[in-house]
């Protein structure tokens, strides 16, 4: 009994949690007519099948043209956002995890407050300012909210990081002959990646994942996110959402986030600074 | 190759404490220098000033001919090899010996050359495509080597490099560090608290106490010439015996009897009260062991051994004795600097392996009066010391610390200059 007590709460923890994701999934290859008719059973079958049909209708149909390209905003917003907030927190966290400097304190506090600010109380002040900056439904004007919203985590997770690279490894790159920059580059930011990729794949779920920003700050179909594109989906009949389009595009909306993690996991690996120094 | 000079060198932190005060050493092109000292003396901060990790707070350090005092690491074209090795652990073992060539702009050609021929000098050769967290503490130890070896710096600065290996490996590098640094021919600073190394590797050795500098001196000058207490403590090992002394004419009164020192020893200490008489444990002697004509130059005393171990070659034994109060203060102190315990005042004495002395027996043991030393319990000083054969003294050591009560070191014969 001791034995099974293990494998059987995984199992219920895994049922619990896959269940929704399974459902979904199958939901997607159901014909929208079953769906709305009621009842048609948890796998699609003979009756209720659609094949790929409501994939097709989804990338294709022009009914729904704004969700290929909502899904292409998507993927260029959350990927500079990623990409411009790891750079501007690694250098921020390297200052703050190895400089002196007046104002430390209150750069961590600041960070810590933007942080916890919650997230709808900005959004008036934001698309009255965004307007008037003419960032107001472009990639820009999402950009800028993704990046200060998910730097203060990328700058404390990276700062934890930097400190626990012994100081030798950058002194004795400096006695090598590199500038603090290359000690930096060639040294620290290697030493660093995994902490680098974990800020980075936090960085990605929070823009990939944001509805609030995204259907606030975007009104045509020019920089509106997946997301928000969904809220966008009607069928034929007003009052049934098509629940299976709806299906698809959200199974569609999950695979460019599992290929990030496959794709990023392989760099968080525990232990690279093993080695480094004695111990 | 370039000759390293430091000239009245201060490192002084923030709260004001010198952790290096006013040292000046010349470290001539090719030698083999030693920095040795208890911790906290201020050794590693005088390297990391020579290679530029810390700043100088006052004098000058030149280099060759250059003065480098605000010159960055990377221009004084030094190699170090950090205690703790400090490899790249994300490069394998041949970029981390590449690592300062490729900084340099090296090709290729010319960096695998010096790579192969680094490796091959310190048998890393199948560990080239390694990383260093796959290797033993010895090979991480030869990474950091080659890495300092493949360039050509000006000079090595070694920061306690063997602290971190077993007692075994630390012999074993000992000899090939000594071997390697002949070889090359190269100008060397090595930091180190162990006085083994110290006594083998150095050409000179420099001691230190609390950031000053106490003698500087090849080993063995420093071992039979130890200007003051401090560095008659601390170099040797078991270390020398501290004992309370008068002198009276050519006789010094010991706490296990009366020994007679040369005239110009005895000459030295006169008109002193209570001095202590230091005696290296090897100057001792199982009197039944030596042959007559040996027993005369010197004195013979009775005392109760209470342990002896025996080790083959040679034997300690371990006579306790009463210390007088006054000097007791004194060498408690001098104990807590060596970074010992206080324990009870006993004599180690240095026994031939064929000394059939056992615990607990009377014992007749024969001293080498011509041996002793005596200093003056006040200031430290070695009233007997041969200063022409005791290295460069340095100039007023006790001029750094006047405030200090407990007796700081004193050189003696240094003109003060700046009172």
């Amino acid at each position: 009994m001791k034995k099974l007590g293990v494998p059987i709460g995984v199992l219920v923890i895994l049922v619990w949690c896959l269940l929704p994701v399974v459902w979904i999934i199958s939901l997607s290859f159901k014909s929208e007519e079953s769906v709305t008719a009621g009842n048609p059973g948890f796998l699609p079958s003979d009756g209720t099948n659609a094949g790929w049909d409501n994939y097709n209708k989804v990338l294709t149909d022009d009914l729904y043209d704004f969700f290929p390209r909502a899904i292409i905003n998507s993927i260029g917003i959350s990927l500079i956002a990623t990409t411009l907030s790891v750079i501007v927190a690694t250098l921020a966290a390297y200052a703050i995890a190895r400089l002196e400097f007046k104002g430390k304190k209150l750069v961590l506090t600041m960070s810590l407050a933007i942080a916890m600010f919650p997230v709808v109380s900005l959004i008036g002040p934001l698309f009255d300012m965004w307007r008037t900056f003419g960032i107001y439904d472009t990639w820009l004007g999402l950009i800028i909210p993704y990046m200060s919203f998910t730097l203060p985590l990328a700058i404390w997770t990276l700062s934890a990081f930097f400190r626990e690279i012994p100081w030798e490894m950058e002194q004795a790159a400096q006695v090598d002959g590199a500038t603090s920059w290359q000690a930096f580059r060639k040294v620290i930011v290697p030493l660093a990646a995994p902490g680098v990729f974990t800020a980075a794949i936090l960085t990605f779920f929070f823009a990939w994942n944001d509805f609030v920003f995204g259907i606030s700050l975007t009104s045509t179909e020019s920089a509106r996110p997946i997301p928000a594109s969904l809220a966008f989906f009607v069928g034929a009949d007003p009052f049934n959402r098509p629940a299976s389009l709806l299906a698809a595009a959200a199974v569609i909306s999950t695979i460019p986030i599992i290929i990030i993690v496959l794709l990023f996991q392989r760099k968080i690996v525990a232990g690279l600074t093993s080695g480094a120094v004695k111990g | 190759m370039a000759a390293i000079t430091m000239q009245n060198i201060v490192k002084k932190y923030g709260d004001g404490f010198p952790a290096v005060n006013d040292v000046s050493i010349d470290v001539a092109d090719g030698e083999f220098m030693i920095l040795v000292g208890p911790s906290g003396c201020g050794k590693s901060t005088l390297l990391r000033m020579i290679v530029g990790l810390e700043d100088i707070t006052s004098g000058d350090m030149v280099i060759g001919e250059r003065k480098v005092n605000d010159l960055a690491p990377r221009d004084r074209n030094l190699a170090m090899v950090f205690q703790n090795y400090a490899l790249y652990p994300h490069l394998t073992v041949y970029e981390n010996i590449a690592f300062p060539l490729r900084l340099a702009g090296a090709s290729q050609a010319e960096v695998d050359q010096k790579v192969r021929e680094a490796s091959k000098t310190l048998e890393l050769d199948e560990h080239l495509e390694r990383k260093p967290g796959n290797l033993s503490g010895g090979q991480r130890q030869r990474v950091a080597m080659g890495r300092a070896i493949v360039r050509d710096a000006d000079a090595f600065l070694f920061d306690e490099p063997l602290s971190n290996l077993d007692a075994k490996l630390r012999g074993q590098m000992r000899t090939e560090i000594a071997r390697l640094q002949k070889r090359l021919g190269i100008t060397t600073v090595y930091v180190t608290h162990d006085q083994t190394e110290a006594m083998t590797l150095g050409d000179r050795v420099a001691v230190l106490k609390r950031g000053i500098l106490q003698q500087l001196a090849t080993p063995r000058e420093l071992y039979e010439n130890p200007l003051n207490l401090f560095v008659a403590g601390f170099i040797g090992s078991p270390p020398m015996n501290f004992l309370p002394a008068k002198v009276s004419g050519n006789t010094v009164e010991l706490p296990f009897g009366n020994v007679t020192i040369p005239a110009d020893k005895a000459s030295a200490a006169q008109g002193k009260d209570l001095l202590i008489a230091g005696i290296r444990p090897e100057h001792f002697e199982d009197a039944s062991v030596l042959d007559a004509s040996a027993k005369t130059s010197g004195s013979t005393f009775r005392a109760t051994v209470d342990v002896v171990e025996w080790l083959g070659n040679e034997a300690y034994a371990y006579v306790p004795y009463e210390a007088h109060t006054d000097v007791e203060a004194q060498l408690n102190q001098l104990e807590k600097e060596l970074e010992g315990e206080s324990l009870r005042t006993q004599l180690v004495v240095s026994l031939d392996g064929a000394s059939r002395i056992k615990e607990g027996d009377e014992a007749e043991i024969w001293v080498n009066s011509a041996k002793i030393h005596l200093f003056d319990p006040e200031s430290g000083e070695n009233l007997t010391a041969d200063r022409s054969a005791a290295g460069t003294i340095p100039p007023d050591m006790d001029a750094a610390a006047p405030a200090e009560a407990e007796g700081e070191a004193d050189a003696g014969d240094a003109t003060d200059l700046t009172k």
